[in-house]
């Protein structure tokens, strides 16, 4: 019987629950200095002085340095997309643009000399207006790169030819529209960013740093400093989560290298939770300008989507991501016309990154939301509005309008499912129970059936097994595991291939030195990228094996077989003349050139998981606060490797969508302020304010490759958001509300039901 | 290390502190649980040239009852008011309103004084204090003085202490014969200061239903904690609508607008809370002989 499915306990729990990880920070640096940063207390200025005098000489103090001092060439936003003439300097030259911003970098002896000293490095600002609303952004005369003469980054419905047509809902019955805010939020991953660089004495660069994707990271440092990328070593250690905000290439450690060159030591930097609220980059925010036409018999005719797409200060990621709310847009539905525009815009605030989802979750909250809209309007039951627009299951593969090939799925399996697991109708009799006695408890229901992509970056994946002299297992994979359980998953595919034991295998990853190639964690993309690659590499291990055993069975090799429950191999037909792994890997050790496979593995396609989740909220209509009483959902994300793994990362997803919902906002001020710059202020869920999750499990596997898996990673928060905002409004429906932005706050809520007591 | 750099002092008495903080005056500042002072340090929103760590003065523990009065030590713990029976049995207020405080983590090093001192306007423990009607000790180099709850708060994290001084203890009247208690908070999330609250205190005549003392503490709509004398004196006068009550409790008060809510919203329910928590105090008293 196959390991393969089976709800094993994560193989790298016991250390991090015994005596921790070993992250950046902890690992030992002979003469290490410490680099604080000096960041900008400005959201828009003009930097008219720098001094640095008192603190050059404050105790502790090795070396401070400023843009006048940085003899690299600002950089350009790292996607191609967007306009590249917004170039980022690797400290503030003339102006900042955002708070935190880094101004100047203080090297110390230790940490707490550098944060003294930062104190002391005293910056004249000249204040220049700040742009904190996107949407006043592309007209204003305020402009953050004047030279440029636009706050425009990306113009995605130009590049993709948007043009409204006139007659786009023609035959409609019904049109619903919408603006819908896409709030924007935090990472805050439990680790914070951190990196330090060293140089040998051969001239090869080490960094050490808490990344989510180390080969990467290796070229891109290889390419600022003008080495090759075999100069450049990368070292990921343990790291405390992304969510995919470590996949992008910050200033912060790019400039460790440089700054380790001047002062001819180690550095590292760690940031503070604040810098990190600051700095790390933000998700989401993205306005929505949604329509949706369709006949009163609940047919969708027609969708549009017009997206402005914050992307901060400096444009990158965030900025781009706008191109994968296009590419979902128009969700599990069958739509005729589907139109999509937007524009990316710079603004006096965190430059934006990508947030585990990354333009997925702002394509499924604004057609959940207006599917919502939509039923209200022509007073059809949410539920059967999606049924009767819903891609069936004999339409795959399905190609999208907007491009997209979704690869297998039933989504009206994974909605019944969900409406039978909830009991949907007792829901809606008791819904309609308290309306009917006018009580202060609402109740709410939320639908959301989503689709999403996973793995859509193209190209190969290392993924690699050996087999070592003492017949015990080493995989190694060019993805990185910062929290996903790929020790467990990637042994258990190597254990089920080999019938080797799981604590023989070791897992490998994170140095490139040792693993040469690799795009790393990110768009839930490991398991069918790494994993198939292990999953092959696997095979062809046990078919050398196969050949050394056959000598030593003295038998022709087609005819000897690898029993994966014992872990021997012997002759079909003979399974009492046994070989054993250690036997055999000691032979091909000691007679020709071991055991090694690696596999660099492409995958024909992305791969499309899809889900129904259901949120049940009771709002106080006096106070207007929700609680979330109970969460359903169905997630299919192909076949399950281990459902323990699969559940986690169903409960982090959804915790984090419902927090988008609910709670978690970043703000500013009308200066560009930050006002959530901390863990008190930034609302961050916890288990407190969450039910128990009721995951139902549901299993279409893709053809895209062996393992029949697709990602798992991100479904959570895609599906999660909109349930739950549908469902605060579907329990203030019969006040007249239509609609509430997020995050849905006590107040906002409560400022709702008044608006629209006072329309009534 | 995150902190601006301080000197540190440790001592074993109430004597030998306030010795050391009349010695620095407005440069020192007493470090209690530390669960606000220490991340307002950290942010460096507060710097002080000497910490005076009373972590160690074991006379500042203790929960005792006495003629009447509950007195609690300032350095006992949340955690340790939040289990202890006596409190449990003669202020229940005090102990209902203990798990609304941050976490169980923060409880148990959070100190009853600290908070006191500390006098956020949106913490539990000065609303409490006003609504029964306590007081506090202080010692200084040059003697002790008590001053009462409600005289003690003069605005955000901002009290009575005058330089050199101590909070050592807190004295709350134990409230008997037919009295109620409740306390309704509105925050974010568990354990987050509250967005508005009411802590509320009532005792019934033996005879009727009438009132004979109410106390309300009022907490996340002012500078302060506010005791809502006019919601107070109405129910002593018969007023039983609990939305008018609502009303008079938040006129005594004076939200303001932050990140969190808006003074309006604070007030709409602020008023809610006080006419729930009354209720619900009313309800309790009328249940029976305490």
């Amino acid at each position: 019987m196959s390991i393969l499915g089976n709800r094993v306990v994560r193989l790298e729990d016991p250390r991090f629950l015994t005596v921790g990880g070993t992250y950046v920070d902890d690992v030992p640096l002979d003469g290490a200095l410490f680099v604080t940063y000096v960041r900008s207390t400005m959201a828009h200025a003009v930097i008219s002085s720098i001094d640095t005098a008192e603190a050059r000489v404050a105790p502790g103090v090795v070396a401070i340095f400023t843009a006048a001092d940085v003899d690299l060439a600002p950089r350009p936003p790292a996607i191609p997309m967007l306009n590249m003439a917004m170039t980022r300097p690797w400290l503030s030259t003339d102006r900042v643009r955002f708070v935190g911003e880094p101004v100047a970098a203080v090297v110390s002896e230790t940490r707490a000399a550098g944060v003294d000293a930062a104190e002391l490095v005293f910056v004249d600002y000249e204040p220049l207006p700040a742009i904190v609303d996107p949407e006043s952004a592309e007209q204003s005369e305020v402009l953050l790169f004047p030279d440029v003469g636009t706050n425009i980054a990306m113009d995605i419905g130009a590049m993709m030819g948007f043009s409204p047509a006139p007659d786009f809902f023609d035959g409609c019955d019904v049109v619903v529209r919408q603006r819908i805010v896409n709030n924007r939020v935090a990472p805050c991953p439990m680790e914070v960013r951190a990196a330090a660089a060293v140089w040998g004495p051969d001239g090869r660069l080490t960094q050490w740093a808490s990344t989510q994707n180390p080969n990467a990271l290796r070229d891109s440092l290889a390419e600022a400093y003008g080495l090759e990328p075999s100069q450049v070593r990368v070292i990921a250690p343990d790291v405390g989560g992304g969510f995919g905000a470590k996949t992008g290439l910050s200033t912060e450690e790019h400039l460790l290298p440089w700054i380790a060159k001047r002062v001819d030591r180690p550095v590292r930097f760690v940031e503070t939770r604040t810098e990190s609220m600051l700095t790390m980059g933000h998700g989401r925010g993205q306005t929505q300008f949604v329509e949706l036409g369709g006949t009163r018999d609940g047919k969708v005719l027609a969708w549009r989507n017009v997206v402005l797409q914050d992307a901060g200060a400096y444009p990158g990621m965030g900025g781009f991501l706008s191109f994968m709310t296009r590419l979902m847009a128009s969700g599990v539905y069958v739509i005729p016309k589907v139109e999509f525009g937007g524009k990316t815009v710079v603004t006096n605030t965190t430059p934006t990154t990508a947030y585990r989802g990354a333009g997925r979750p702002e394509a499924a909250a604004a057609i959940e939301r207006a599917m919502d809209l939509f039923a209200v309007e022509i007073g059809m039951d949410p539920a059967e509005v999606r049924r009767a627009n819903l891609i069936q299951k004999d339409q795959f593969p399905y190609a999208t309008a907007m491009g997209a090939t979704y690869d297998s799925g039933d989504y009206e399996q994974a909605l019944d499912l969900l409406l039978d697991a909830a009991g949907y109708r007792a829901l809606r009799d008791e819904q309609a129970r308290r309306r009917a006695e006018g009580g202060t408890r609402q109740l709410g229901l939320g639908l959301a059936v989503y689709v999403e992509i996973t793995s859509p970056v193209p190209g190969p994946e290392f993924g690699g097994v050996e087999v070592t002299a003492d017949g015990k297992a080493v995989v190694r994979a060019g993805t990185f595991s910062h929290g996903q359980g790929h020790a467990t998953a990637f042994a258990m595919i190597v254990a089920d291939r080999l019938g080797i034991a799981l604590e023989d295998i070791e897992f490998v990853q994170g140095d490139t030195d040792l693993i040469p190639t690799g795009q790393g964690t990110m768009g839930s993309r490991s398991l069918q990228t790494a994993g198939v690659a292990v999953a092959q590499a696997s095979t062809q291990v046990a078919d050398k094996a196969r050949e050394v055993a056959a000598n030593l069975l003295e038998a022709a090799p087609d005819d000897v077989v690898l029993d994966t429950a014992s872990g021997n191999f012997h002759v079909a037909g003979s399974p009492t003349v046994t070989r054993s792994w250690s036997e055999v890997a000691a032979a091909a050790h000691a007679d020709g050139d071991g055991l090694r496979v690696d596999i660099d593995f492409t995958p024909e396609g992305a791969s499309f998981p899809f889900g129904a989740h259901l949120a049940v909220v009771e709002v106080d209509v006096e106070t207007g606060r929700v609680e979330l009483t109970r969460f359903v959902a169905v997630d299919d994300s192909g076949r399950i490797l281990n459902p323990l793994i699969t559940e986690g990362q169903r409960h982090g997803g959804i915790a984090q969508g419902v927090a988008q919902a609910l709670m978690e906002e970043v703000r500013y001020d009308e200066d560009g302020n930050p006002v959530t710059a901390n863990l008190a202020d930034y609302a961050m869920i916890s288990a407190a304010e969450l039910p128990s999750f009721e995951l139902v499990p549901m299993e279409t596997p893709t053809p895209l490759n062996e393992l029949g898996a697709k990602g798992i990673g991100e479904s959570g928060t895609i599906g999660a958001t909109p349930a739950v905002q549908n469902a605060v409004v579907d329990a203030l429906s019969h006040l007249g509300v239509r609609h509430v932005d997020m995050p849905l706050t006590a107040e906002r809520v409560w400022q709702a039901i008044q608006s629209a007591g006072e329309k009534a | 290390m995150k902190p601006a750099p301080f000197e540190y002092h440790r001592p074993d008495t109430v004597a030998e502190a306030v010795t050391v903080l009349a010695a620095h005056g407005d440069e020192a500042k007493p470090l209690a649980g530390g669960q606000s002072l220490v991340p307002m340090l950290a942010l460096r929103l507060a710097r002080f040239e000497h910490l005076v760590d009373v972590n160690f003065v074991d006379e500042l523990v203790g929960i005792d009852r006495a003629d009447g009065w509950l007195r609690i030590g300032a350095m006992t713990r949340q955690a340790a008011v939040e289990r202890d029976a006596v409190v449990a049995a003669d202020a229940p207020l005090l102990a209902r309103a203990t798990p609304l405080i941050g976490h169980f983590q923060i409880r148990n090093r959070g100190t009853i004084g600290g908070s006191l001192a500390h006098a956020d306007p949106a913490s539990e423990y000065p609303a409490v204090a006003v609504a029964l009607g306590a007081e506090v000790e202080i010692a200084a180099a040059g003697g002790s003085r008590t001053v009462a709850a409600a005289d003690f708060f003069l605005g955000t994290w901002t009290t009575a202490l005058a330089d050199g001084e101590l909070l050592t203890a807190v004295r709350l009247p134990v409230w008997s014969g037919r009295c109620g208690f409740a306390i309704e908070e509105m925050a974010r999330r568990l354990g987050d200061f509250a967005l508005a609250g009411a802590a509320v205190a009532i005792r019934l005549n033996d005879a009727d239903d009438g009132v004979a003392a109410a106390g309300i503490g009022l907490f996340g709509v002012g500078p302060t904690p506010v005791k809502a004398r006019r919601a107070e004196a109405a129910l002593v006068a018969g007023e039983r609508h609990p939305a008018e009550i609502g009303r008079l409790a938040m006129a005594d008060a004076d939200p303001t607008d932050d990140v969190h809510a808006t003074a309006g919203y604070r007030t709409r329910v602020g008023a809610h809370l006080v006419a729930r928590a009354v209720e619900r105090a009313l309800a309790e008293a009328r249940g029976g002989q305490r």
